[in-house]
């Protein structure tokens, strides 16, 4: 939208200048501040973006990519982004393999069940408040539970039988409680929008509940259920604490050990491009700053893209109107 | 809620194709035209058979405390088409709902009396059994969000399973479209998506779906009212046509409509069942005041 010339809407409208021309002073002014507000909140966008992507696009090189990263000193020995890349591609999809079938069976669960009422609203307030839960204090809490004796699946085993409590195992499962609310609310708000009607004709030709949920109600709601993924794998690759803390922030995939390459390298330790970028930014252990600038700009990326189809399903979303 | 889930799955479903529209159950009590001791009946003439198939029995529904339904009794035949009039909140939608346990569905509702089918008392069956022998069509034209072939084709296959296939299925949902004078319209493109057709081919297509399971009593509720004049006139021919193989309950606001299709008429007020009897005679000459008030159109 731009400020001074609305583009051809189908009815006409007057300019906000036009339209507040009887205004109190004071209200134009309100106006004209919320023209502003809106107008810098584009700029800020545009701005963190385009820098971005600027900065990062100028260090970044197709051999990076390819390249693992190296514990050096200067910008030529500290090698690509290979590692971190791998790593945000698999924490998660790790995290969308458990919050994706979970988060689903709570949605119906909340939607079409939800009995008794005590529970459905207790287990409401349970998923708001861990969509509130800061993602350092969940990151906490794994290390805790990832190190007991009986996570020793999850994780390396250290001398002394300690298990070690970092991986990926216990990273995606962490990232994945960070996904989850959204999931389920997109699940749930989807099929709270479906008409009460619809169900019941599938009952009423005999279809039981289950039935109605998996062949009627679940191909309506598949895009927002996309788009409720989307955005918590934006929240997801977008996560430092949880990295940091429970993916042991080695540079490199350190497998963990325990028969087969997928299991070493899921029990093993490594990084990602946001545990990345804090490492080697100005301010980090590594300071690289051209490093974590091409990094950044990789998981920026990563984040328009998931936006991006965020907004083509949205869009693509065949409007299944019920007219009630 | 809990008791459509509870059992398991349906393994015995009714055949998916009956050869011809044979009466089943106890036909017996079915009795020739003429046997009724009055002359009313649609404008267009009287089904060659008529057949006990429902009957309601002293039935009370309440929700919490709310009576909707005060003790009703009426038979449900085939062979006729049976109106349910009255003004809005009357109960007749209820009653309706009532007759495939929907009512269930509202976790307040609960049932008082006894309504069989075929002489069963439907309490007893299955609800996805009884839902599959007396089926119903909705307000709003609520095809599922799939191809005209699939709406018929969920509905024929057991529950949520994929078989039978496509080509194992074609001649039912041609019949079964056929029979909701539908096929002509669609039966070139069957893959069209079924929200894409007009209100009328929708309304048109949850009847069809509704006939696929070749059920013995067929429930509408309001089926028109979200439809225009044309596409009624259709539904309306094709609702006097069915009653041959089905009997067919219809809660209309409209009551020329229940004059145009039913061959009898249940006039409802306020939960009560105040009149009941053959349609030209309850439109002519009402026994009650409170039907000639609602007739000539003094409320609701």
């Amino acid at each position: 939208m731009s400020a001074t010339a609305p583009t051809k809407p189908p009815v006409r409208r007057r300019s906000a200048v036009d339209q507040s021309a009887a205004w109190r002073p004071l209200d134009r002014i309100g106006l004209a501040f919320c023209w502003f507000l809106g107008l810098f909140a584009c700029a800020l966008a545009a701005a963190i973006i385009i820098y971005l992507l600027v900065q990062g696009v100028r260090y970044l090189r197709l051999d990076m990519l390819f390249e693992s990263p190296l514990g050096g000193v200067s910008e030529k020995d500290t090698g690509g982004l290979k590692d971190p890349i791998l790593g945000t591609v698999l924490v998660a999809g790790l995290a969308t393999v458990i919050a994706l079938p979970t988060g689903v069976l709570m949605g119906i669960w909340l939607s079409e069940f939800g009995k008794p009422t005590a529970l459905a609203r207790a287990v409401e307030s349970a998923v708001e408040a861990t969509a509130g839960v800061p993602s350092i204090v969940l990151a906490l809490f794994g290390v805790i539970i990832f190190s007991q004796p009986w996570a020793g699946f999850a994780s390396r085993e250290m001398a002394g039988g300690i298990i070690y409590g970092r991986s990926f195992i216990a990273a995606g499962s962490m990232l994945s409680i960070v996904a989850l609310p959204l999931i389920i609310g997109s699940t749930r708000e989807g099929l709270q929008s479906i008409p009460a009607h619809v169900r019941e004709a599938a009952w009423a030709v005999g279809k039981t509940k289950w039935a109605t949920i998996r062949r009627v109600l679940l191909p309506v709601v598949r895009p927002q259920i996309v788009t409720g993924t989307m955005l918590g794998l934006g929240r997801v690759i977008g996560d430092t604490a949880i990295i940091v803390l429970l993916l042991g922030a080695t540079l490199r995939l350190e497998p963990g050990g325990g028969g087969g390459a997928i299991a070493e390298t899921l029990r093993g330790t490594g990084s990602t491009l946001t545990s990345f970028v804090y490492i080697f930014a100005p301010t980090g252990d590594g300071n690289q700053p051209e490093k974590a600038y091409a990094a950044a700009a990789i998981l920026l990326l990563m984040v328009l893209a998931l936006n991006a189809v965020v907004e083509i399903v949205a869009r693509r979303a065949r409007r299944n109107s019920w007219n009630g | 809620m809990e008791r459509l889930t509870g059992p398991p799955p349906v393994r015995q479903l009714k055949p998916l194709v009956v050869e011809e529209a044979v009466l089943e159950g106890p036909v017996e009590s079915g009795e020739q035209v003429g046997a009724y001791g009055f002359d009313g009946g649609a404008p267009v003439g009287r089904a060659s058979i008529v057949a006990d198939r429902m009957q309601i029995e002293d039935v009370t529904i309440r929700y919490g405390e709310k009576v909707a339904v005060n003790s009703v009794s009426l038979p449900v035949r085939q062979g006729e088409v049976l109106a349910l009039i009255g003004p809005s909140g009357c109960g007749k939608t209820t009653l309706l709902r009532s007759l495939n346990r929907l009512t269930e569905v509202t976790s307040t509702a609960s049932l008082d009396g006894r309504i069989t089918l075929d002489g069963e008392d439907i309490s007893r069956l299955e609800p996805t059994l009884l839902r599959r022998r007396v089926t119903m069509v909705f307000q709003q034209p609520n095809p599922f969000p799939m191809s005209v072939f699939d709406n018929i084709a969920f509905v024929l296959r057991e529950q949520s399973a994929r078989r039978p296939k496509r080509a194992h299925l074609k001649g039912a949902v041609r019949e079964a479209l056929e029979r909701a004078g539908l096929w002509d319209e669609v039966g070139d493109d069957l893959d069209h998506p079924a929200l894409r057709l007009s209100g009328g081919q929708q309304q048109r297509l949850c009847i069809a779906r509704a006939l696929a399971v070749q059920p013995e009593v067929l429930l509408l509720d309001e089926p028109c009212s979200a439809l225009d004049p044309k596409s009624t006139e259709v539904i309306e021919d094709l609702i006097v046509g069915l009653r041959e193989d089905v009997a067919v309950v219809i809660v209309t606001h409209n009551m020329q409509q229940a004059g145009r299709v039913a061959d009898q008429v249940a006039f409802m007020y306020l939960g009560d069942l105040v009149e009941y009897g053959p349609a030209r005679q309850l439109f002519s000459a009402p026994s009650e005041q409170r039907t000639r008030d609602y007739i000539r159109g003094s409320f609701g």
